[in-house]
């Protein structure tokens, strides 16, 4: 029998509702994320001044996964620096290859109901495009 | 009422099926790929075991008997489908191929300016893009054959669109989002008076009902055999022998030329002037055990059986709330393929769950998405997952508690996804 499903509480009330899923007001940054294999595609949005990621939403279409990890990944980077934002990000993605620590997934705070998604290697672009699009913005240049 | 399956005939048939043992799994992505029967498998090995050689090639005897299980090989599937000849059969690796041959060497002989060539709505990218291409490269125009909201194409509709600048009709006569059988005999007479040529997908036609080219009067048909219970690697293109005859060669290289000099070179008699290369042999061998596979079980249990399976799986599926089965309502407009929404859940997190349960259907866009786009458009404005849908192919070796198990695992996709 194939892996047990890991749709948990937090993923599908994430996906159900969203907190962090509307057009921002006057964005400064835009960035269109796309897994063009099965179609996810959210257009992350952010108001970043200073370093700081003051606000961010997202918009768009996919699976659960894909939806629930942007509305998550929204909740814990809000206020934070882009260095900080980065690290959770490379905690994430280390977390989804089941190479992150304990007590470093802990810090992802509800970005851990996505740890079992490191055994499902078909899902793993949907786990990570939020992020990914998230990278690709702040490491545009200033 | 109905179609009974004893255990003696699911036994005698699932003996054959090795992967549906080894895997505790109920397979139901038979229009992407079916499993391979033993029957099949062993004739492949008994080929390298007994007969292999480069065929056509060697003036020893064990190049003889590799040349002739391939030949014997494409006349037993000549016959199967009522070809004229064997050599109305040109063997390549899959349908996408035969169709990337026919439509590069019929429109580099046929296609000029202006010219158009009308594909249905519901065509697998294969039967599409190779004749987008190849009215883009010839100036011609591609004209698109819209079905209505269940699928079916009106004879009415064909004939509006054909006039003096037609040369080809692209269609499937089994639709692998659908499941519906176009009534291709009718469209190819209408072609015909016309002077269009009409080329036929089989793709999921040939594996799941009798196709007798000469009664459709097709003038080509494309499949593959991985779709049919033969290896991957192995496919048809069937063509008129007048017109492949009048064809260009597609590629080029050994074996299918007669003479070649510095400047120029003659080809090969047909079919051999389109398989270029040293030909897969041990896959046409096994294609013609598949065939033989379907000759002794029959297109009569398979059809009951295959339509008996879909009957009770789209009452299951139709019973649960939030799931909506695309195309006709009736079992028998859907041969085995049955492509569903689910309300709320994204195809890819349905074939997820799924998949958890042990079921292995197919999500996404089916390779068909002008087709999903257009449904979309028409009727479901919105829904999760965009024009994404999933399906559920069946096929003669599954079973009524396979379908049970199915429909259960339907039914636990949105209150496990937290929608009730």
């Amino acid at each position: 029998m194939a892996e047990r499903t890991f749709y948990n509480e937090v993923l599908t009330d994430h996906n159900l509702h969203p907190d962090n899923k509307y057009q921002l007001k006057d964005p400064n940054r835009v960035k269109e994320g796309v897994n063009p294999s099965c179609g996810d595609d959210i257009i992350l949005q952010l108001k970043y001044n200073d370093g700081i990621i003051e606000e961010a939403s997202f918009v768009g279409e996919g699976c659960a996964i894909s939806q629930a990890s942007a509305d998550i990944m929204i909740n814990l980077v809000i206020g934070k620096t882009k260095e900080e934002a980065l690290k959770l990000s490379d905690i994430f993605l280390r977390m989804i290859k089941g190479e992150a620590s304990d007590e470093e997934i802990e810090e992802l705070e509800e970005g851990g109901a996505l740890k079992d998604i490191s055994h499902m290697p078909a899902r793993v672009k949907c786990a990570v495009l939020g992020w990914r699009t998230l990278d690709e913005i702040l490491n545009e240049d200033e | 009422m109905g179609y009974t399956f004893t255990k003696e005939e699911n036994d005698r048939i699932r003996a054959s099926f090795p992967l549906l043992a080894n895997r505790d799994i109920i397979y139901m992505d038979n229009a992407a790929t079916t499993q391979k029967p033993v029957e099949v498998m062993e004739a492949w090995r008994k080929y390298y075991e007994h007969d292999n050689a480069n065929p056509f090639r060697g003036v020893y005897g064990l190049s003889v008997d590799a040349t002739d299980a391939y030949e014997d090989s494409r006349k037993q599937v000549a016959d199967f489908i009522g070809a004229a000849s064997s050599g109305e059969i040109v063997f390549t690796r899959n349908a996408s191929e035969s169709v990337n041959l026919l439509a590069a060497s019929l429109c580099e002989q046929i296609l000029e300016q202006g010219d158009e060539i009308i594909v249905s709505i519901a065509e697998h990218h294969s039967n599409f893009l190779p004749w987008q291409q190849a009215a883009k490269r010839y100036g011609a125009k591609v004209v698109f054959f819209e079905c209505e909201e269940d699928g079916s194409f009106r004879a009415e509709k064909l004939k509006s669109l054909i006039n003096d600048k037609t040369k080809i009709l692209a269609i499937t006569h089994l639709s692998n989002v659908l499941g519906r059988v176009n009534d291709i005999k009718e469209f190819a007479r209408i072609c015909h008076e016309n002077d269009v040529l009409i080329s036929v997908d089989g793709a999921q036609s040939v594996p799941h009902i009798p196709v007798n080219v000469k009664e459709l009067d097709v003038d080509f048909l494309q499949f593959s055999g991985h779709k049919m219970l033969a290896p991957m690697g192995i496919g048809v293109l069937y063509g008129k022998e007048k017109l492949l005859d009048k064809m260009p060669p597609y590629m080029y290289g050994g074996e299918m030329i007669e003479t070649v000099t510095r400047e120029n070179a003659t080809y090969a008699e047909l079919p051999h002037k389109f398989e270029a290369g040293t030909v897969n042999v041990g896959g046409a061998v096994a294609l013609a055990a598949a065939v033989r596979y379907y000759n002794e079980l029959g297109f009569e249990t398979i059809m009951n059986r295959e339509r008996a399976l879909t009957k009770a799986a789209m009452e299951k599926m139709k019973s649960i709330d939030g799931i909506k089965i695309l195309g006709s309502d009736d079992p028998k407009e859907h041969e085995g393929i049955i492509t569903f929404i689910t309300d709320g859940v994204h195809p890819h997190d349905v074939a997820a769950i799924m998949d958890a349960e042990g079921v292995c259907v197919r999500a996404g866009h089916h390779c068909a998405q002008p087709l999903l786009q257009y449904l979309y458009d028409i009727r479901e404005k919105k829904y999760a997952g965009g024009i994404s849908t999933t399906r559920v192919s069946l096929a003669f070796y599954n079973t009524m508690e396979e379908v049970e198990r199915m429909a259960e695992a339907v039914a636990k996709i949105r209150p496990e996804m937290g929608i009730i």
